[in-house]
C-alpha cells in the first residue's frame, strides 16, 4: 500500500468510529434525556402521566408522611403549586422538610409523582441550583438560601 | 504574620513566572544561552516560593488560626491534626493552593533533572510552563485568596464539610491533582516543540514518563475517589457518571490514549502530529476538569464555589490556553516532519485502533456531560442525561476496544500476523467461551449479557498472561531458560501486561457487582433479621459513641451465614457534625474474600426502629484491586525508563532488548 492508502484507511476507519460514535449518542440521548420541572410546569406543560421528569422544589412543612415498609410521601412545592411525591426506601441524609429537594420519577394518572430517586442537599444551606432557579421564578426565593449555596448534592437510587 | 509572609511569597512567585514567561522564549530566538538558562533557576526559585507560600496556609491551618477566612471557614480546632491538614484542599482557595504548588514541584523538577534535555526544549518548555503557573497565580490572587484576614477573630472554626473528613480524602484530591498538573507538563512540551517546529522520538522518550506518571496518579485517584463515594456516600454505588467523575475520568482518557500513541513515536517515529494533538487535549480536560468542578458550574459533590468573577476568569484561562494551543497546532503542526510507514495489521496499527476508540470514548463523556449546560445556556431547558446514556455510549465504544487490546501486544511493529496473535490467544478465547457457558449454566436470574462480560474479562485477563507466557516461550523452553527470559524482559513488557491485567479485573469487578449484586431495604426493630445473599443479620440496637467532632449513633448488628454460623458483627453509624448541624451516614463493611456486605443506616424511628439498606456487593473489591494492578504496571513501566534513557548502555544490554520485543 502506498502512503497516501495507508491514510486513507486510517481516516476512513477513524471517521467510522466517530460516526458510530455519534449514532450511539444520538440515540442514547433519544431515550435517556431528563427533563427538569417544577410543581408550575408540571402543570403548566400538561407533562403526560409516565413521562419521565425530575421534579425539583421544596419539601412542604408538614407534609411528611412514613408509611409501612419505608413508604413516603411528602408534598413538593414551589410556593404555588404543589405535587404529592411517594416514595419507597431510605432519604438521603439531609432530607428535610422546608429544604430543597430534587426526585426523579414518573407521574401516575392520579397526579402524584412515584419517585425512585431522591436527591437531596448535604448541607444545611444548600439549595440545588434548579430548585434555586424554581423559587427565584416563582417570586418565592429568599436571600439567606444562597449564602453557603453549592455544597453536595447526594442522592438515594433505589 | 505567617499568613502575610505566605501571600506575599506568593506574589514574589508570580513575579518569577512572568519572567520566567518571558525571557527563556526570547533568548531562544536568538540562541542566548544565558537567557535560556534563566528558565531553570526561575523555575527553581518559584518552587521555592510557592511551597514557602503553601507551607504558610499549612501551618495556618495546623495551628488553627481562624484570624484566616480560609481556615476559618473550613476548619474546626476539634477535628483531628490529619483533617486539619486536609482541609487545606478541601475547600476551592486551598485547592488550587495545591494545584499551583504541584504545578511549580513539577517545573522545579524538570528545571533540576532535565540536563540532557535539549537547550532550546527546556526553555520553550518551561516558559510555558511559567504561563500556566502565571495563570494561576494570578488567579488565586486576585479571586481566590487562601490568606485573606477577618478582623475580628472568631474563636472557633466553622469546620470542614463533614462528608469530606475521611482518610479517603486525604490522599484522593491530591493524587487527582498529580496526575491533572502532570498532563501540564507534556502541554508545556508538546507547545514547545510547536514553538520550534520541530519534534521527533527523543520528544516522545523524555515526555512518556510524565504522561506515565500523571496517568498512575490519575488511574489511583480516579479509583480512590470511586471507593470513597462508595463507602462514604452510603447507597453503595462505584460510580455515578458525576460530572466530577466525569472530569476526572476525560483527561484520564485521553491520557491513556496519549500514552499509548507516545509508543509508537518513541518506537517508529510515528503519529508525530497526533500525539501532539492529544498532548494539548489531556491537559485542556486536565484544566476543564480542575474548572468546571471548581466553578459551581456543575451542581455536584464538589462545586466550592459560585462566583461570576471567578467563573470569568476561569473562562478566560480556558479560552487563552486550550483556544491558544489548539490555534497554535493549526498553524505549526503542518511543519512537523512526517513519521514512519506501517501496516494497517501492525503494532502500530492496534495502537492507533485503542487511540481512536479512547477518543470517541472520550468525546461521549465529554457531550454528556457538557450538553446539559449548553442546552440550559441556549434554550433555557434544564435537563439530566443520567447513567444510561453513558452505558449506551460508552460501554458500546469500550467493548471492541476491549476485545482488539490482547491482540496489541501480540503484533509485530511495523507489519503483524494476525493469523498468527490469534492462533495465540485462541487459549484466552476458549477460557472466555468456557466462562461464558458456566456462567449461564449457574446463573439464575441475572441480566442476560453478564456472562458475556465475564466471558471478556477473562480474555483480557488470560490476554495479557498469554503476552508473557509467549515472550518468555514458557512451557516450551525448560523452565530456567523462561525464568532468565522473564527475568531479561524490559520492563515496560511488564507493564504492559500488568496494566492489561488490571483492566480485565475491574471489568470483572464492575460485570459482577452490577448483575449479581443484590439489596434489601427493611425496617428493623431490635432483635430483627434481614437476608442476603448467604448471610443473615440481626439488630441488636442502637447505642451512641462520642467521637472528636462528632456523635455517632451506632446500630449494632450479628453476622451469621444461613445457615447459622456466626461470623461477626457489622456497626453502621449516623453521624452528626453539631459544628454544621450536619449528618453523614458511616456505613458499615464486612469484607468476605473480595465480596463485601454493605449496610447503611437510615433515620432512627421514634419507636427504636430503624431503617436499614444492605447490599451484598460480589466481587466489588476487583474493581479497585484492578485499578491498583493497573498502577503497578505503569510504575514498572516507569522503571524502565533507565533502560531507555540517560547514559549509553552496554551493547549487549541493547541487543537483548531489542531481541525481547
Amino acid at each position: 500500500m502506498t502512503r497516501k492508502q495507508r491514510r486513507l484507511v486510517l481516516i476512513g476507519g477513524g471517521l467510522g468510529v466517530l460516526a458510530i460514535a455519534v449514532g450511539l449518542m444520538l440515540n442514547a440521548f433519544r431515550e435517556s434525556i431528563v427533563f427538569f420541572n417544577s410543581p408550575s410546569d408540571v402543570a403548566d406543560k400538561h407533562i403526560a402521566a409516565g413521562t419521565r421528569i425530575r421534579l425539583g422544589g421544596l419539601v412542604k412543612s408538614g407534609s411528611l408522611v412514613r408509611g409501612d415498609n419505608l413508604k413516603i410521601r411528602f408534598g413538593v412545592t414551589d410556593g404555588n403549586r404543589e405535587i404529592t411525591v411517594a416514595y419507597q426506601g431510605v432519604l438521603p441524609d439531609l432530607f428535610r422538610e422546608g429544604q430543597g429537594v430534587v426526585a426523579e420519577g414518573v407521574l401516575d394518572g392520579a397526579g402524584v409523582f412515584n419517585a425512585d430517586t431522591i436527591l437531596a442537599k448535604h448541607d444545611e444551606s444548600y439549595m440545588p441550583k434548579e430548585v434555586a432557579d424554581v423559587l427565584k421564578k416563582s417570586g418565592h426565593w429568599k436571600d439567606d438560601y444562597a449564602q453557603r449555596a453549592a455544597m453536595p448534592v447526594a442522592g438515594a437510587g433505589k | 504574620m505567617i499568613a502575610e509572609l505566605g501571600h506575599y511569597a506568593l506574589m514574589l512567585a508570580l513575579g518569577l513566572a512572568l519572567i520566567q514567561s518571558v525571557m527563556p522564549i526570547v533568548g531562544t530566538r536568538g540562541s542566548d544561552a544565558v537567557l535560556m538558562s534563566m528558565a531553570g533557576s526561575t523555575a527553581l526559585g518559584q518552587f521555592a516560593f510557592v511551597a514557602m507560600a503553601f507551607g504558610a496556609l499549612a501551618v495556618c491551618y495546623a495551628t488553627s488560626d481562624f484570624s484566616v477566612l480560609n481556615v476559618f471557614e473550613n476548619s474546626n480546632s476539634a477535628m483531628p491534626l490529619m483533617y486539619r491538614l486536609t482541609s487545606i484542599w478541601g475547600n476551592h482557595e486551598g485547592s488550587m493552593m495545591l494545584w499551583v504548588f504541584i504545578l511549580t514541584l513539577f517545573g522545579a523538577l524538570v528545571a533540576g533533572f532535565g540536563n540532557n534535555l535539549p537547550a532550546k526544549l527546556k526553555a520553550n518548555a518551561l516558559a510555558v510552563q511559567a504561563w500556566i503557573a502565571a495563570a494561576f497565580d494570578l488567579f488565586i490572587l486576585t479571586t481566590s485568596n487562601p490568606f485573606l484576614r477577618i478582623a475580628d477573630a472568631p474563636f472557633e472554626g466553622r469546620d470542614l464539610n463533614p462528608i469530606l473528613q475521611d482518610p479517603g480524602l486525604a490522599f484522593h484530591p491530591p493524587l487527582l491533582y498529580l496526575g491533572y498538573v502532570g498532563f501540564s507538563i507534556a502541554f508545556s512540551f508538546a507547545i514547545a516543540a510547536l514553538l520550534e517546529g520541530r519534534v521527533d522520538a527523543a520528544w516522545a522518550r523524555w515526555v512518556r514518563p510524565w504522561v506515565l506518571g500523571a496517568w498512575m496518579c490519575l488511574t489511583l485517584g480516579i479509583a480512590g475517589g470511586s471507593y470513597w463515594a462508595y463507602y462514604e456516600l452510603g447507597w453503595g454505588g462505584f460510580w455515578f457518571w458525576d460530572p466530577v467523575e466525569n472530569a476526572s475520568l476525560m483527561p484520564w482518557l485521553a491520557g491513556t490514549a496519549l500514552l499509548h500513541s507516545a509508543v509508537v513515536m518513541e518506537k517508529r517515529g510515528a503519529l508525530r502530529v497526533w500525539t501532539i494533538l492529544l498532548a494539548i487535549l489531556a491537559f485542556s480536560l486536565s484544566l476543564i476538569g480542575t474548572f468546571l468542578v471548581r466553578s459551581g458550574v456543575l451542581t455536584s459533590v464538589h462545586a466550592f464555589a459560585t462566583d461570576p468573577t471567578r467563573g470569568v476568569f476561569i473562562l478566560g484561562i480556558l479560552v487563552v490556553f486550550i483556544g491558544g494551543a489548539l490555534a497554535l497546532y493549526a498553524w505549526r503542526a503542518p511543519l512537523l516532519k512526517q513519521g514512519g510507514l506501517f501496516a494497517p495489521i501492525s503494532r502500530e496499527g492496534a495502537l492507533v485502533v485503542n487511540n481512536l476508540f479512547l477518543t470517541c470514548a472520550c468525546v461521549t463523556v465529554f457531550v454528556g456531560t457538557l450538553y446539559p449546560i449548553a442546552l440550559e445556556a441556549v434554550t433555557g431547558d434544564k435537563i439530566s442525561v443520567g447513567p444510561p446514556f453513558f452505558n449506551w455510549t460508552f460501554g458500546p465504544l469500550f467493548l471492541p476496544l476491549l476485545l482488539a487490546m490482547p491482540f496489541g501486544p501480540l503484533l509485530g511493529w511495523k507489519r503483524g500476523d494476525l493469523l498468527g496473535a490469534t492462533q495465540r490467544l485462541l487459549i484466552a478465547a476458549m477460557l472466555a467461551a468456557v466462562a461464558i457457558a458456566a456462567g449461564y449454566a449457574l446463573q439464575h436470574g441475572g441480566p442476560v449479557l453478564a456472562p458475556f462480560g465475564v466471558g471478556l474479562a477473562i480474555f483480557v485477563m488470560a490476554g495479557a498472561i498469554i503476552d508473557i507466557a509467549e515472550r518468555t516461550m514458557i512451557l516450551r523452553i525448560p523452565l530456567s531458560a523462561a525464568l532468565r527470559r522473564a527475568a531479561g524482559l524490559p520492563r515496560s513488557a511488564w507493564g504492559t501486561a500488568f496494566a492489561h491485567f488490571g483492566i480485565g479485573v475491574t471489568l470483572m469487578g464492575i460485570v459482577a457487582v452490577t448483575a449479581w449484586g443484590s439489596e434489601r431495604i427493611a425496617e428493623l426493630k431490635p432483635g430483627g433479621t434481614i437476608d442476603v445473599a448467604h448471610y443473615r443479620l440481626t439488630f441488636d440496637g442502637l447505642f451512641s459513641r462520642p467521637g472528636p467532632n462528632y456523635r455517632d449513633l451506632v446500630g449494632h448488628f450479628t453476622v451469621r451465614r444461613t445457615s447459622g454460623d456466626l461470623i461477626g458483627a457489622m456497626e453502621p453509624s449516623r453521624r452528626t457534625f453539631p459544628a454544621r448541624r450536619m449528618a453523614t451516614t458511616e456505613a458499615a463493611l464486612m469484607t468476605r474474600g473480595v465480596s463485601q456486605l454493605y449496610l447503611s443506616l437510615g433515620d432512627p424511628t421514634p419507636d427504636d426502629s430503624v431503617a436499614v439498606r444492605l447490599y451484598f456487593k460480589p466481587q466489588v473489591l476487583m474493581i479497585w484491586l484492578g485499578a491498583l494492578i493497573m498502577f503497578v504496571g505503569g510504575a514498572l513501566s516507569l522503571s524502565d525508563r533507565r533502560l531507555r534513557v540517560g547514559a549509553p548502555r552496554p551493547a549487549k544490554a541493547q541487543a537483548a532488548l531489542r531481541a525481547a520485543e
